[in-house]
């Protein structure tokens, strides 16, 4: 096809899907540094009110966190020709990766029923839509780990240059999202 | 390799010099040409990508310089009737007993909200960059395209998207949004705070978020581009100054656009799920909403972080189109190309830095405002150096001046006034007299408006031979420099003495300061230039179209003499952009008047001892 011979001469050892999906990620994480300012500068100027962050939100970090480790580990043992491992990784991650997106939900529950709204305090509103927008770039993720499942079921098992660099930007990705996670959680926890 | 046979002597030379990609072995038939469809309206050639970009852009720069021609008059005649506007206005021409048309004050709003926001990301972010991007990035590279030819025909559509709503917004029966280009709150977080901040300024926020979508999709393939795919031999320090500027912009939009997207997801959350991010206790019609606590500067942060690179994602792009259409139309190297490139990314850099200058007016601490003042006057150190750099290119240069080179003086012309009267501004004490004044008006309409638009002009009068394989013609083209550069200081120039006497912009009408009443001539005289620059422009748009299929053809692949390897492709250029193979390339982008020799193209190998011309 015209993209293998469009890419021909890349210079460098970097594929240049996976080059662009980084430079997508240097801007995602801009968007949510200016969230993360805008949340610093609106506490410094008063009229803040502070809440403990409800359990849920602990527990859900390590569930992401896993996730990521599972994915991990089947993007290893496709490379390595454990097939079993990679597809049963594969699976574990994608389930965790929904359980989170659940937990989150139930999260947003947790906050309502301690009083926490949108149309109170900007500090709450702040929490609802910095997890809200981060749970949609993890939708993204599962849309990715469920094209990979696919493709690893339906597809014969085989190390191609392409699909090696089609799981890794999928990882790479899944990666992303879960650090982003674990920054703003600590973020949420420390600016307090 | 097989089925190509090169006839032409700079074939001949890339096929005995080149690189074979084995694009042709790939390529049975052709895949992606096939239909109309997926030729002239789904094209992923960047080539056709381009000139979507351009049509659109035109097309909005015809409307945006409309809709300022229409408050211009009301703001220069206002006793005037409009009446004759009726029929394309409506509702928006108040007719009173004896006949005399007024415009509605809501609409002058909107037609300078809609005329800023038009101009600023329509025209000259997607039409500018989005166009010569396109064009030049692959061809200047010896690349068969960019990185990913899918996404680069999505941002074109995603902008399209963002075109089409926008346009629909025009015809609400409440009208456009009318809180101003900036968006500032609480205008554009309250839907009743004006008749514009309802549905037009739904339909604004979506438009825009669809539009920084387009943004982030062509600026994330314009990097990859450059980084991945430029020929064999085409290191950073040979790539001609057009891709070092394009490669900046890209770069500080992917780093600044999410920042607005966050400031509207902000907005929308205050709009529709009553947030209080950025309104604090209001009352309206005696009424207090339940808004608390939140703060307008926040969003004027947010708005200017993107704000102000977004003047340098506007303005390096037309420094890079000047820098190379000076060089060569100088038939001289560029003056100073290293200190060019280490200019493009001081600026880029500084251009993150100095947000607040636009805010020294909001109640921001004076201390805080001296660190912006600082740096803000750094950014005329590299500005400067671009401009010294550009006039001694043209010091003893066998200068050919055609349209092109015209427009491409013009704009250095254009940055230098513009230019200094941003160091008044930048100054924290000078701006507390000159903040939102005509003033400022005049600022940014010199040194952006007009020298934006006169980079773009000198690129598509150089570039249109490349793109549509004719030339436009000349004598109109000369004609439509002069009366621009005349007129554009006409208008804008009178602007800097009315705003220093303190009148206010974005005003409807004047009728009750005493104070102003002596400016009403020089309103008029502004407004009767920027008709004439108008109707220049019109001028210019029919010379464009029509030389589509009357110009003079194009007979030789290399009309200008140029370097760089754009013009080594076949005048008709296919997609994948070279027949044969890819163009390796040994020298850098400017050997002109080298060795005795009017210029030699990258693709020339090096002849035995010679000396590099960027030694
Ligand atoms: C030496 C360089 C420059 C300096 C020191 C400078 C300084 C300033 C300052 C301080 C303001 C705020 C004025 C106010 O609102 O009271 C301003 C406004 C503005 N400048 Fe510049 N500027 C420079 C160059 C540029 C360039 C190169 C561009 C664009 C290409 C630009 C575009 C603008 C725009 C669009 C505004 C007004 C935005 C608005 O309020 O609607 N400036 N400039
Ligand atoms: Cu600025």
């Amino acid at each position: 096809m015209s993209t293998v011979s469009l890419n021909s001469n890349n210079r460098s050892r970097v594929h240049p899907q996976k080059f662009a999906l980084w430079l997508s990620m240097g801007s995602i994480l801009m968007m949510f540094a200016a969230f993360t300012s805008a949340y610093l500068i609106k506490q410094s100027s008063g009229t803040w009110v502070e809440f403990v962050l409800p359990q849920i939100f602990y527990i859900n970090t390590g569930v992401i966190v896993c996730s990521s480790i599972a994915l991990h580990i089947s993007c290893r043992a496709f490379i390595s020709g454990k097939e079993l491992i990679y597809k049963s990784g594969l699976v574990v991650a994608l389930i965790l990766g929904i359980a989170f997106l659940v937990f989150q939900y139930q999260g947003w529950n947790a906050l309502f029923e301690m009083g926490i709204d949108l149309k109170g305090n900007a500090s709450g509103a702040f929490l609802y839509l910095i997890s809200f927008v981060h749970a949609a770039h993890i939708i993204g993720g599962i849309a990715a780990l469920v094209l990979a499942i696919l493709h690893a079921f339906t597809l014969k098992y085989k190390v191609t240059d392409k699909r090696k660099n089609r799981f890794e930007m999928t990882l790479h990705y899944w990666h992303f999202v879960d650090l982003l996670w674990v920054y703003l959680f600590v973020f949420l926890l420390f600016s307090k | 390799m097989g089925h190509f046979k090169a006839t032409h002597e700079m074939d001949v030379m890339i096929e005995e010099t080149g690189f074979d990609d084995h694009f042709h072995d790939h390529h049975h038939g052709d895949k992606y040409q096939s239909s109309f469809i997926g030729h002239y309206i789904f094209s992923m050639d960047h080539k056709i990508i381009a000139r979507q970009f351009l049509f659109t852009g035109i097309f909005w720069a015809i409307i945006g310089a409309a809709m300022s021609i229409v408050f211009r008059l009301q703001l220069g005649f206002p006793e005037e009737s409009l009446a004759w506007l009726k029929p394309v206005l409506g509702k928006w021409i108040v007719v009173n007993s004896e006949g005399i048309g007024t415009l509605a004050p809501e609409f002058y709003y909107a037609l300078v909200t809609m005329h800023g926001t038009i101009i600023v990301f329509f025209v000259l972010t997607a039409g500018l960059s989005g166009t010569f991007s396109n064009l030049l990035i692959p061809l200047q590279l010896g690349a068969r395209d960019m990185a990913s030819p899918f996404l680069n025909m999505l941002s074109y559509w995603f902008f399209f998207l963002a075109s089409v709503v926008m346009f629909y917004s025009l015809f609400l029966s409440t009208g456009p949004f009318s809180g101003g280009w900036t968006a500032y709150p609480p205008l554009s977080a309250l839907p009743q705070a004006s008749s514009g901040s309802g549905a037009g300024m739904t339909l604004w926020l979506v438009s825009l978020t669809l539009f920084v979508v387009s943004v982030l999709l062509g600026g994330i393939n314009y990097v990859t581009t450059v980084l991945n795919l430029r020929t064999k031999g085409m290191t950073m320090w040979r790539m001609p100054l057009t891709i070092w500027a394009f490669f900046v912009t890209a770069i500080l939009g992917i780093l600044s656009f999410p920042v607005l997207a966050s400031g509207f997801f902000m907005l929308m959350c205050d709009r529709g799920l009553g947030t209080s991010f950025f309104l604090s206790e209001i009352f309206i019609e005696g009424q207090a909403l339940d808004y608390i606590g939140g703060s307008p500067i926040l969003y004027q942060h947010l708005f200017w972080f993107l704000g102000h690179p977004e003047v340098y994602i506007i303005i390096l792009p037309a420094m890079g189109l000047t820098s190379e259409v000076l060089s060569v139309h100088a038939r001289k190297p560029i003056f100073g190309y290293k200190a060019m490139v280490y200019s493009i990314l001081a600026i880029g850099f500084l251009s993150f830095i100095v947000w607040a200058h636009h805010m020294f007016m909001s109640g921001v601490n004076p201390f805080i405002s001296n660190f912006f003042v600082v740096f803000t006057l750094i950014i005329a150190v590299p500005s400067a150096v671009k401009v010294f750099n550009w006039i001694t290119t043209l010091y003893g240069g066998n200068i050919r001046l055609n349209s092109a080179m015209l427009f491409a003086i013009g704009f250095v012309s254009m940055f230098i006034s513009g230019g200094l009267t941003g160091i008044f501004l930048g100054n924290s004490a000078i701006d507390i007299q000159m903040h939102d004044t005509y003033f400022v008006v005049a600022h940014f309409h010199i040194v952006m408006g007009i020298a934006a638009f006169f980079g773009m002009f000198a690129g598509i009068y150089h570039w249109y031979p490349k793109m549509f394989g004719r030339f436009m013609n000349e004598t109109i083209g000369k004609l439509h420099f002069w009366g621009t550069m005349i007129g554009a200081y006409a208008i804008f120039w009178p602007m800097h003495y009315i705003g220093m006497a303190g009148v206010p912009r974005r005003y409807y009408s004047f009728e009750t300061f005493d104070a102003f009443a002596h400016f009403d001539d020089m309103n008029k005289f502004i407004t009767i230039s920027a008709i004439v620059v108008f109707a220049i422009q019109i001028m210019f748009v029919i010379n464009f179209v029509s030389s589509i299929w009357k110009g003079k053809k194009m007979t030789t692949r290399n009309p200008w003499g140029a370097t760089t390897l754009e013009w080594t492709t076949p005048i008709e250029t296919g997609h994948g952009n070279w027949d044969g193979k890819i163009p390796v390339v040994h020298r850098w982008a400017y050997d002109y008047g080298k060795d005795g020799k009017d210029f030699i193209d990258q693709v020339t190998p090096m002849a035995e001892g010679e000396v590099p011309g960027d030694h």
